[in-house]
């Protein structure tokens, strides 16, 4: 196994407004295919990716934010969330559509150091 | 845009003859997808079908085919959740022929 | 005068340059900078400073999109497209802080 390497996607922009959540959803779950050791991570405004209860009827676009509870289907059960940006947006745990690890920014930077690949969205 | 014709009303799809609008979709259209699939729609078709339904619904996404394999051995058993089962019912691939005949859009990631 | 912000308040500088630039009438938020009109985000204080020269409007489409249509901060009008509309029929002029 000396060839699984250490895949990390770090989220920093919130859904809908811009098209990077989506594609780095969609990254995601085309590379899980490879057998890898992924790390998701969410910080800034990426942790808005993940708030309950999204509703885009009235946008009329598509709501992917179910898509996120499938992860641990996908066998991607490594998700982390940045505390500092949790407070700064009013969110706590409750507020998440899964379940996350949450790290302060310092452990983030820290995790970020061990990884073999980083992808940025 | 492409489009198919079932009990005197018109479907639109892709080029690769996946439902446009999902909502659409009712069993009627599945029968006639699957046929032109060469696939003759039985209880155990169906059973995935509906699973693949009820996927989406949840997740809002076609799943892999690995992890479809995998749910389906959770939920239906395991002598119907491995690829020699699924691929004896849809020849061409569960995740490429399922999800076409269940009205969902072609699986993320497969190509 | 009327001033559309889009942009989140915690990832750039948008609200910020709006708000040190005009200088009153009415301001709303769409898309990512509906993020501001919640309660507990980091810019509440700073929005409701600028509450006395301005009023405030958010797009509720855009805010129940997002999961935060039940968390809408306090002094913060919610509209809906017709509203937006509205807004721009009722000003002389309109920048929008892209």
């Amino acid at each position: 196994m000396s060839d699984v390497k250490k895949f990390m996607f770090v989220n920093r922009k919130a859904p809908y407004g811009t098209i990077y959540a989506l594609e780095s959803l969609e990254v995601v779950l085309i590379t899980a295919a490879f057998d890898q050791d992924v790390s998701l991570v969410f910080m800034d405004d990426g942790v808005y990716q993940l708030k309950k209860g999204q509703q885009t009827k009235g946008i009329e676009t598509k709501n992917f934010s179910p898509a996120y509870r499938a992860l641990e289907g996908y066998d991607i059960e490594k998700l982390y969330v940045e505390r500092e940006a949790m407070e700064a947006r009013g969110l706590t745990e409750e507020d998440l559509l899964v379940d996350v690890t949450v790290l302060s920014r310092a452990e983030m930077g820290a995790l970020m150091d061990e990884q073999d690949v980083v992808l940025s969205f | 845009m492409a489009s198919i014709e079932v009990g005197g009303k018109s479907y639109e799809t892709d080029e690769e003859g996946y439902l446009i609008n999902l909502g659409e979709w009712n069993a009627e259209v599945a029968d006639y997808i699957a046929k032109t699939e060469s696939i003759e729609m039985s209880e155990q078709h169906w059973e995935v079908v509906n699973f693949l339904r009820e996927y989406f619904d949840e997740y809002q996404i076609a799943p892999a085919v690995r992890v479809l394999t995998k749910a389906i051995g959770k939920k239906l058993g395991a002598e119907k959740g491995n690829s020699e089962y699924l691929y004896g019912l849809f020849p061409y691939g569960p995740g490429k022929q399922a999800c076409k005949i269940a009205g969902l859009p072609k699986p993320t990631g497969c190509v | 005068m009327l001033h559309i912000i889009n942009k989140s308040p915690l990832s750039g500088g948008t609200l910020d340059s709006c708000l040190a630039t005009a200088t009153g009438g009415d301001i709303l938020l769409i898309e990512d900078a509906v993020y501001a009109a919640t309660r507990g985000c980091a810019v509440e204080a700073k929005l409701n400073q600028a509450m006395g020269r301005f009023k405030v409007h958010v797009l509720m489409p855009d805010l129940e999109a997002r999961g935060l249509g039940d968390r809408l901060a306090e002094g913060i009008t919610p509209v809906d497209f017709g509203g937006f509309v509205d807004l721009v029929e009722a000003n002389k002029s309109c920048q929008s802080w892209l």
